[in-house]
């Protein structure tokens, strides 16, 4: 895997600013407020949530009296390609969360197989919006109500000539989403499902909408995790992808995860993730891991 | 006629014994793994020690009456465990009105009493079924 120096620049710069400023007393704007992992981890687009699913919690420790902020570095090892993905989010009182993730995706070996040359990678930025409606995913133990949210993710992706070759239809796209989230506390289970509407082909990696489909379509993602204890959750995600492509088949996405949190500054997630077919190689199987860092 | 039969007679004496005998398999109460009367007035105690030494929210007790707090607080987590008590106390909203508490600081009794019960032993998921009782008493204590 080559180590992308765009990306750990970014996040070295990121930490830098993470720096606490100067408090007023008695008003803590990074208050860290809330509950360890409650926070969520970085998902793979950069939102709040677990790995490829994402959760309807808001971002980072801060409550509803302030704010929370990190920054992730994520890298998916796969048998033929890499993603690496660093990003930041802020959460601002637990009601609206923004974010932003650079995806560097290297086709490897692959690319040359394909007559891109190899190490060939595409490049995207997504800028995520995520906005809590209503519910309490923690607090609301007596209520079957989840907590539930409403975002979006904006992506770029920097290959357009190459999806149009291949099929897409765009190098540009939005997904929206509504999500829900429920802490069955007493079960120690959180479990969170989300619908998206969206057109991109593998996360927008190959663009957006294609030659055999190009309209919006809805697809799920889910996950449920049991913790263990307050520092470590285990569990398991799908997501479902539309196949808009004909050059190959795009299946389900599943993982195997699990999530430790050092600190509420702190956490490392692993996964077992199965991407399934990526154009012209099947059993992308592989290493995700996600390394965060936040006030 | 011969009636049931021994046999059956006695299946049916086992099988009446076993029913009988079933409240005694059910699960213990939470109370109960809690470790009853003695069990939650220590946790109470060593949750109040942890809150007045945690300078997040120790400046809350200013004005307070501890030995009153701890008391009812015993009452409290008894009977919010399903325990053989009754909370005769204030009710929650007025216990903290003018308190002025924020999710952070009804978060940070949460951890303190996390950190009490990981004291005393209490497994996890046996906390998380008495704070998912807990949990929303935050919508009365919560008042910023």
């Amino acid at each position: 895997m080559r180590l992308s120096i765009p990306g750990l620049g970014l996040l070295a710069g990121l930490l830098c600013l993470a720096t606490p400023p100067a408090m007023a007393d008695g008003w803590n704007l990074f208050d860290g407020g809330k509950l360890l992992a409650t926070g969520g981890v970085s998902q793979v687009e950069g939102a709040g949530g677990g790995g490829i699913a994402n959760w309807a919690l808001i971002t980072g420790y801060g409550t509803r009296d302030g704010v929370g902020l990190n920054v992730h570095y994520t890298a998916v090892l796969l048998p033929d390609y890499a993603l690496q993905s660093p990003g930041i989010s802020v959460g601002l009182w637990d009601r609206l969360e923004l974010s932003y993730a650079w995806q560097a995706f290297d086709t490897q070996n692959t690319g040359a197989q394909l007559g891109l040359g190899a190490g060939y990678a595409f490049h995207q930025n997504i800028f995520g919006a995520k906005l809590k409606l209503v519910g309490d995913a923690v607090y609301d133990q007596d209520d079957w109500l989840p907590q539930i949210s409403v975002g979006l993710q904006h992506k770029e992706n920097d290959r357009g000539a190459v999806i149009a070759a291949v099929g897409g239809k765009g190098s540009v796209g939005t997904d929206y989403y509504v999500s829900a989230s429920k802490l069955f506390l007493a079960e120690s289970l959180l479990v969170n499902a989300t619908l998206r509407e969206t057109k991109a082909n593998q996360f927008g990696i190959l663009g957006f909408g294609g030659d055999k489909h190009d309209d919006y379509s809805s697809q799920f993602e889910g996950s449920a995790a049991y913790l263990f204890s307050k520092r470590f959750a285990v569990g398991a995600e799908l997501r479902t992808k539309p196949s808009n492509l004909s050059i190959a088949h795009e299946g389900a996405a599943w993982d195997l995860f699990a999530a430790y949190f050092f600190s509420k500054n702190l956490s490392l997630t692993a996964a077992y993730a199965d991407l399934g077919n990526i154009v012209i190689h099947n059993g992308q199987r592989g290493a995700y891991l996600s390394l965060q860092a936040g006030l | 006629m011969k009636g049931i039969g021994m046999k059956n007679a006695l299946r049916i004496v086992s099988i009446g014994l076993l029913l009988s005998a079933a409240p005694a398999f059910a699960e213990n109460s939470l109370y109960d793994e809690m470790g009853g009367k003695t069990g939650m007035d220590h946790l109470v105690d060593a949750s109040v020690d942890r809150y007045l030494a945690d300078p997040r929210i120790k400046d809350i007790f200013d004005e307070s009456n501890i030995d009153r707090i701890r008391a009812e607080l015993k009452d409290q987590f008894c009977m919010v465990a399903e325990g053989p008590c009754e909370y005769k106390g204030h009710d929650m909203t007025a216990a903290h009105r003018g308190l002025h508490l924020t999710n952070a600081n009804f978060n940070a009794l949460v951890e303190d009493l996390q950190l009490a019960m990981d004291a005393q032993g209490i497994s996890f998921p046996v906390q998380n079924r008495f704070l998912a009782r807990l949990a929303p008493m935050q919508h009365l204590v919560v008042s910023k």
